[in-house]
C-alpha cells in the first residue's frame, strides 16, 4: 500500500510541479492546527493587501468544537475541522493585531461585529475565510475610479499582448500555421533578458533589453530555417504542422524549466513604486514606459506593413500565396522576415510580461498563450491589425472582468469571447469571410 | 544507481491504474481524431469531469461509487454537446483552439474559489472512495468502491508486479472497463456506421452528398470519444484523489503523443501507445535523476526530472514528421487528411 | 438492369415544352421547378434565376461561360449553399431551406466538379457508403451485426451490379486512391447510382476525361435515361451536348438567357453573344473545333 501510494503520490506530485499553468501555486505552508481532522478552513488576513503575521484566529463549531491557530509570515491560516456542512464562527482576536488597526465591517457577510464571521463548510469539506482590513483597500475605492484603473491596466495588457499576436497573427496569414510554439518566443525574451542581466550586471539593463530582442529575433529565424521551412516545402499538411508546433512547444519549454527551475525570477525594475497619476489610478514608470514603447513599435509596424515593399508583399500572400509567388514575389523570403520580426516583437512582449505579472517562469508564455489566440482570432487571424484591435479588447476584457467575477476566473471570460466569436464570426472583426467550416 | 529497481519500477507502469486510465482517455482520442477527423485537444476536460463529476457524486449527492459514476460520465455527455453542436462545423485547426479553451474553462472553473464548497478548489477533492466523514456521521462521503473490493487484504503477485489487494482490484475494474471499452470501438468502426465516419474524416460534402446526416455522426462521435475520456477520469478518481492541477492542457497533449505513437486510427494503437509511453517515462523519470545522483550527468537531480517532458516534446515532432502512422497505423490510410 | 449496349445515337426526347420556347418554358413534366432564386456575393450577382424547369426523364444540359454561375446554382439547389431568396421544388415539394443530406434522402443527388471519390476507402467500401438501406449506419444497430449483416450483403451484391456494368468490379478492392482521374469519375457515378436516386445533377462529368473513357460515360448517362432517371449536367463540351443532350439551359451572368433543344440553342443570337461576344456568325460547334465548316479560320 505504501509503495504504491507514494508512486502514485509521487506520480501526482510530479503532475502538481510540472503543470500548474496559471501560476496558481498551491498555497505556501499555513499554520495548520488539527491536521488530522477530515475538513478545512483556511484564509487570509491582510491589512491593504499585505499579510499580516502572527494573528491570533479563533474557531468554534458545533459538538464543543473549538480550536485556535496563528497567522504565519504570510497571513496565512488552516484550521481542521472535524465535521463538513456544519456553520462555524472564525474571529480574529484584535488584541493580537497590530496597533491602529482593526478589523471594519465587510459588506459581504453584513455582520456587525465584522472581526466575527461564519463560514460554513459544504460537501467539498472545504472553506475559505478572509479578513481584509484596512483603510484604501478595494471596497472603499470608488467605483468610476476602479474602471478607469482597471480599463488603463487592461490598455496596458492588450498592448503588450498585441505585441505577441501581430507576429502569431502573420505567421497564420502567411504560412497557415497555428503556431503554438509561439509561447515559447514570448518567454524567450524574458529568460534572455534575465540571462544576459546576470552576465552583464543590473546596470546594463538598457542593453540587456535590445539585446534580448535581438536574440529573439535570430532564434525565430532559426527556427523558420531548420524546421518550418524545410517542412513547408515538403508540403506537410496543416494539422501537421500545427501539432508539430505543440511538440516543439513542449520540447522547448521543459528545456527552459531545465534551465530557471520552477522559482519565478524578477527583472530590475519590477515591482517599482507606482505614483497617482489621477484620481486613484495609479501606474509605475516601468508601466508608462512600457504602454509608449509598445504604442511606438505598434505604430512603426503598421507603417512597415501598409508602405514598405516588403510589409506590402506580407499581405499579398496572406492574400493568396500562389499569386503572390507567381507574381515575382520570394515567398520564402517575406516568410523569413515575418518570422523574424514577429519573433522579436514576441520577444519584446515576454520582457514587457515580465514586468506585468510581475516575474519570470518557465510556462509564463504559455499562460497567455490563448489569450494570444483569443485576441488574433478576435481581430481576425492573419490580419496585423486584427491582432492589434483584438489584443486590446481581449486586454480591456480580462482586466475588466474582476470587477464583475471573481479575480481567479478572469481569463474565463477571455476564453468564453475565445469560443463566441469563432461561432458567429470565426473571421473575426476584420477578417475575410472565408470558409472556415 | 539501481538499475533493478528504476526498471521494475518502470516495468510496474504496464498495467498501473493509471496507464489504464490513460489507455482508456487515449481510445476517446482515437475515436474523436483516429477515426472521425476530429481534432479535439481539450481530452483532459473530459477527463476532469469524469472524476470530478464522480467525486461531487460521492461527496456532494451521497450517492454509492456506481451511481456516482454515471454523473461523471453524464457530466462529459452534456459537455459533448455544448462543445459540439456550435462547433462541430468549424475547421480543425479552429476546433483545436475552440476545445483547448473550453478544457481549460473547465479547469478554471473547477480550481477557482467561487465554487470551492463543492470542487474544493486548488486543494481538490478527496475521502470519495472509502469511507469518510466523521465518526458521528459514518456514510457521509462513503462512495464505498473501496469496500466493493472482493479481494481480501494482502500483497499479491511477484516483482516487478508485487501490489496490495486495493490495486489489483484497481486493475481488474480498470482491465474490465477497458475490455469493454476496446471491443465497443473495434466493433463501431468495423460496423455501417464506422464506414461512414471514415468517409467524413476524409470528405464531409461526399458523405452529405450522399444523404447521411454528417452533423450526427460527428456529434456521435464527440459523445462516444467523450465518454471514453471520462472514464479515464474515473479511473484516476478511483486510484487517488482528484486535483485539478492534473487536468492540464500538456496532458491531453501527453495523451496525443501516446495516440500518434501507437497509431491513431487503429484500435489497439492507443493502448500500445499509452502503455509504451507511461512506462519511458516512468523510466526516464526514475533514470536521470539516479544518474545525477551518482553524479554522471552534469546537472542536477531537480533538473533530471525535467528531462523526459523535454523528450516527450521533441519526440512528438519526431513522430509526426517521420511516422505520423505511429507504430501500428496502415501508411496508407494516412493519419493526417489533408 | 441494362444492356451495354453503346448507343451511338441516341433517342432524343422532343415536345418536352409547353408554349413557346424562351427562358423559363414550363415543362410538360417538370420534375424540378425553380423560382427568383438569387444569390449574391457581395456585390457579385452569382445567381439570378427567375423560372426555370426540368424535364423529367430527359436527359438537360447547363451551359454557358465560366463565371455564369451553373455551379452556384447546382450548389443552391442541392442544399451546399443557401440563397438569399428563392424557392425551388422537387416533385412538387419544396426543397428550399433543406440541408444537404436532406435534399439527396428525397432522390436528388449530385456529383462535384472535382471527384469526390474517397481515396481512403476502396472501391467497394465507397459503393457501400453509397447505400441508403443500410441501418447499420445508424449507432444503435451497428453495435449487433446480426442486424445489418444481411442488408450488407444485398448491397454488396447491388454494388458489384453496379460496378461491373461501369467495368470497375476488378478494382473493388483496390483504395479510390489508386485509380486513374477518369476511374474515380465512373465511381462516383456508380456510388451516385446506389442511392436510387430520381435526379442525377452531374457537375462537369467530362472534365479531365481522357477521350477514350469519354465514350464511355457518355453511355452511362444515356442509360440513366432509359432506366427512368433524370439528368441534368454542366458541360462545356458542345459536341457532347450536341449528342445526348434533349434540352439544353443556357446561363450567363447568373440569369437564364436560353432554352430549347440542342440545335437550336447553338444558332441563338443571345447564346452566341453570350458566349462569344464578336464572333456573331459561327457555329459554337466550329469554336470548339470538333466541326469543321468551309472557308472559316478556326480561332481557339
Amino acid at each position: 500500500m505504501r509503495r504504491n501510494a507514494s508512486r502514485l503520490a509521487s506520480a501526482v506530485g510530479a503532475f502538481v510541479l510540472a503543470f500548474g499553468v496559471l501560476g496558481l501555486a498551491s498555497p505556501a505552508q499555513a499554520d495548520v492546527v488539527n491536521p488530522e481532522m477530515p475538513f478545512k478552513i483556511s484564509g487570509n488576513v491582510q491589512n491593504k493587501g499585505e499579510p499580516i503575521a502572527g494573528v491570533t484566529i479563533n474557531l468554534t463549531g458545533g459538538g464543543g468544537y473549538a480550536a485556535t491557530v496563528m497567522t504565519d509570515a504570510e497571513g496565512k491560516f488552516t484550521a481542521g475541522v472535524p465535521e463538513k456542512e456544519a456553520d462555524y464562527s472564525v474571529s480574529v482576536d484584535e488584541a493580537t493585531l497590530p496597533d491602529g488597526i482593526a478589523v471594519i465591517d465587510n459588506p459581504a457577510t453584513e455582520f456587525v461585529e465584522a472581526n466575527v464571521q461564519t463560514v460554513t463548510v459544504g460537501p467539498g469539506g472545504r472553506a475559505t475565510m478572509n479578513f481584509f482590513i484596512g483603510q484604501g483597500e478595494r471596497q472603499v475605492t470608488g467605483m468610476f475610479d476602479q474602471v478607469v484603473q482597471r480599463l488603463i491596466s487592461g490598455l496596458n495588457f492588450g498592448l503588450m499582448l498585441a505585441l505577441a499576436s501581430v507576429g502569431l497573427s502573420l505567421i497564420y496569414g502567411t504560412t497557415g500555421i497555428s503556431n503554438f510554439a509561439h509561447a515559447e518566443l514570448v518567454t524567450f525574451g524574458a529568460i534572455a533578458t534575465l540571462g544576459l542581466v546576470a552576465v552583464m550586471g543590473e546596470g546594463m539593463l538598457w542593453l540587456a533589453i535590445p539585446l534580448a530582442i535581438v536574440l529573439s529575433a535570430g532564434f525565430g529565424w532559426g527556427l523558420d530555417a531548420a524546421l518550418w521551412a524545410p517542412l513547408r516545402r515538403r508540403g506537410m499538411g496543416l494539422v501537421q504542422l500545427m501539432i508539430v508546433s505543440i511538440g516543439l512547444s513542449l520540447g522547448i519549454r521543459y528545456t527552459y524549466q531545465f534551465f530557471i527551475g520552477g522559482v519565478t525570477e524578477n527583472l530590475p525594475g519590477s515591482g517599482a513604486e507606482r505614483f497617482n497619476l489621477f484620481g486613484s489610478v495609479s501606474l509605475s514608470i516601468i508601466d508608462i514606459v512600457s504602454m509608449g514603447v509598445s504604442v511606438l513599435l505598434i505604430i512603426a509596424f503598421a507603417w512597415w506593413l501598409s508602405a514598405s515593399k516588403i510589409g506590402k508583399a506580407t499581405r499579398a500572400i496572406s492574400d493568396n500565396p500562389s499569386l503572390a509567388a507567381s507574381s515575382g514575389i520570394d515567398v520564402d523570403g517575406v516568410v523569413r522576415i515575418v518570422w523574424i520580426i514577429g519573433s522579436a516583437l514576441a520577444g519584446f512582449s515576454g520582457i514587457l510580461w515580465a514586468y506585468f505579472r510581475p516575474g519570470i517562469r518557465w510556462d509564463m508564455g504559455g499562460q497567455i498563450l490563448l489569450l494570444i489566440f483569443a485576441a488574433t482570432t478576435l481581430g481576425g487571424l492573419g490580419t496585423a491589425y486584427g491582432a492589434l484591435v483584438g489584443s486590446l479588447i481581449v486586454g480591456i476584457l480580462v482586466e475588466g472582468s474582476s470587477l464583475f467575477i471573481p479575480s481567479d476566473l478572469k481569463y474565463v471570460g477571455a476564453l468564453v469571447v475565445l469560443i463566441g466569436i469563432l461561432l458567429f464570426r470565426p473571421q473575426g472583426i476584420l477578417g475575410r469571410k472565408e470558409r472556415v467550416g | 544507481m539501481d538499475f533493478l529497481a528504476i526498471f521494475n519500477s518502470s516495468i510496474s507502469f504496464i498495467l498501473a491504474p493509471t496507464t489504464i486510465a490513460y489507455a482508456l482517455a487515449t481510445l476517446g482520442l482515437a475515436v474523436h481524431f483516429g477515426f472521425g477527423g476530429l481534432l479535439n485537444m481539450g481530452m483532459a476536460g473530459f477527463m476532469a469531469l469524469g472524476a470530478y463529476g464522480y467525486a461531487i457524486g460521492v461527496l456532494t449527492f451521497g450517492l454509492p461509487w456506481y451511481f456516482a459514476a454515471f454523473v461523471g460520465i453524464g457530466a462529459s455527455v452534456v459537455f459533448a454537446l455544448i462543445l459540439g453542436i456550435p462547433t462541430l462545423r468549424l475547421r480543425g485547426d479552429y476546433l483545436a483552439i475552440v476545445t483547448i479553451a473550453a478544457a481549460e474553462i473547465v479547469r478554471l472553473l473547477l480550481l477557482s474559489s467561487a465554487f470551492g464548497g463543492i470542487t474544493g478548489s486548488a486543494d481538490g477533492l478527496s475521502g470519495f472512495n472509502g469511507p469518510g466523514g466523521t465518526i458521528t456521521n459514518p456514510t457521509v462521503g462513503a462512495g464505498g468502491f473501496n469496500e466493493s473490493n472482493p479481494i481480501p487484504p494482502g500483497d499479491y503477485g511477484f516483482v516487478p508486479f508485487l501490489d496490495n489487494e486495493r490495486t489489483w482490484y484497481l486493475r481488474i475494474v480498470g482491465i474490465i472497463i477497458l475490455t469493454l471499452a476496446i471491443f465497443l470501438v473495434w466493433r463501431l468502426v468495423n460496423s455501417p456506421w464506422g464506414r461512414v465516419i471514415k468517409g467524413i474524416r476524409e470528405d464531409e460534402d461526399a458523405v452529405r452528398s450522399l444523404g447521411k446526416n454528417v452533423f450526427a455522426y460527428k456529434m456521435q462521435a464527440l459523445i462516444i470519444g467523450g465518454v471514453l475520456g471520462a472514464l479515464g477520469g474515473l479511473m484516476l478518481a478511483f486510484s487517488t484523489n482528484v486535483n485539478s492541477s492534473v487536468y492540464v492542457t500538456s496532458l491531453t497533449f501527453f495523451l496525443w503523443t501516446a495516440l500518434l505513437l501507437g497509431g491513431a486510427a487503429t484500435v489497439f494503437g492507443p493502448l500500445a501507445g499509452s502503455i509504451i509511453f507511461w512506462v519511458l517515462q516512468a523510466f526516464l523519470g526514475l533514470l536521470f535523476p539516479a544518474l545525477a545522483d551518482a553524479g554522471l550527468m552534469p546537472f542536477t537531480t531537480i533538473q533530471a526530472a525535467q528531462i523526459k517532458y523535454i523528450i516527450v516534446g521533441f519526440a512528438l515532432v519526431l513522430l509526426v514528421v517521420y511516422r505520423p502512422q505511429g507504430l501500428f497505423g496502415n501508411k496508407k490510410e494516412l493519419t493526417f487528411v489533408k | 438492369m441494362s444492356s451495354n449496349e453503346s448507343s451511338s445515337t441516341p433517342v432524343k426526347s422532343t415536345g418536352l415544352h409547353v408554349g413557346a420556347i424562351k427562358p423559363g418554358v414550363a415543362k410538360k413534366d417538370p420534375i424540378l421547378v425553380a423560382d427568383g432564386v438569387h444569390r449574391q456575393f457581395g456585390g457579385l450577382v452569382a445567381v439570378d434565376v427567375e423560372h426555370v424547369e426540368i424535364p423529367r426523364n430527359a436527359i438537360t444540359a447547363l451551359i454557358g461561360p465560366n463565371g455564369a454561375g451553373k455551379t452556384t446554382f447546382f450548389n443552391l439547389l442541392t442544399g451546399f449553399d443557401q440563397p438569399d431568396r428563392g424557392a425551388w421544388s422537387f416533385n412538387g415539394n419544396s426543397l428550399a431551406k433543406l440541408s444537404a443530406f436532406k435534399v439527396a434522402r428525397r432522390g436528388l443527388i449530385r456529383t462535384f466538379q472535382l471527384t469526390k471519390a474517397l481515396g481512403l476507402l476502396t472501391v467497394m467500401d465507397n459503393m457501400k457508403l453509397g447505400s441508403t438501406e443500410q441501418t447499420g449506419e445508424k449507432l444503435s444497430a451497428s453495435l449487433f451485426p446480426f442486424l445489418w449483416k444481411k442488408q450488407e450483403i444485398e448491397i454488396e451484391a447491388k454494388a458489384l451490379e453496379i460496378l461491373t456494368r461501369f467495368k470497375l468490379d476488378t478494382k473493388r478492392d483496390d483504395f479510390a486512391a489508386s485509380l486513374s482521374g477518369g476511374q474515380r469519375k465512373l465511381l462516383e457515378m456508380a456510388r451516385a447510382l446506389m442511392t436510387n436516386p430520381e435526379l442525377v445533377m452531374l457537375d462537369e462529368p467530362m472534365a479531365g476525361v481522357n477521350p477514350a473513357l469519354t465514350q464511355s460515360l457518355l453511355d452511362h448517362i444515356l442509360n440513366l435515361k432509359k432506366d427512368g432517371m433524370t439528368v441534368l449536367f454542366v458541360e462545356h463540351d458542345m459536341q457532347m451536348v450536341r449528342h445526348i443532350a434533349d434540352w439544353v439551359i443556357v446561363m450567363a451572368e447568373g440569369k437564364v438567357v436560353a432554352e430549347g433543344a440542342p440545335d437550336e440553342v447553338m444558332k441563338n443570337p443571345a447564346v452566341i453573344d453570350a458566349y462569344l461576344g464578336s464572333h456573331q456568325d459561327i457555329d459554337l460547334g466550329a469554336v470548339t473545333g470538333r466541326i469543321t465548316l468551309p472557308k472559316i479560320s478556326k480561332e481557339k
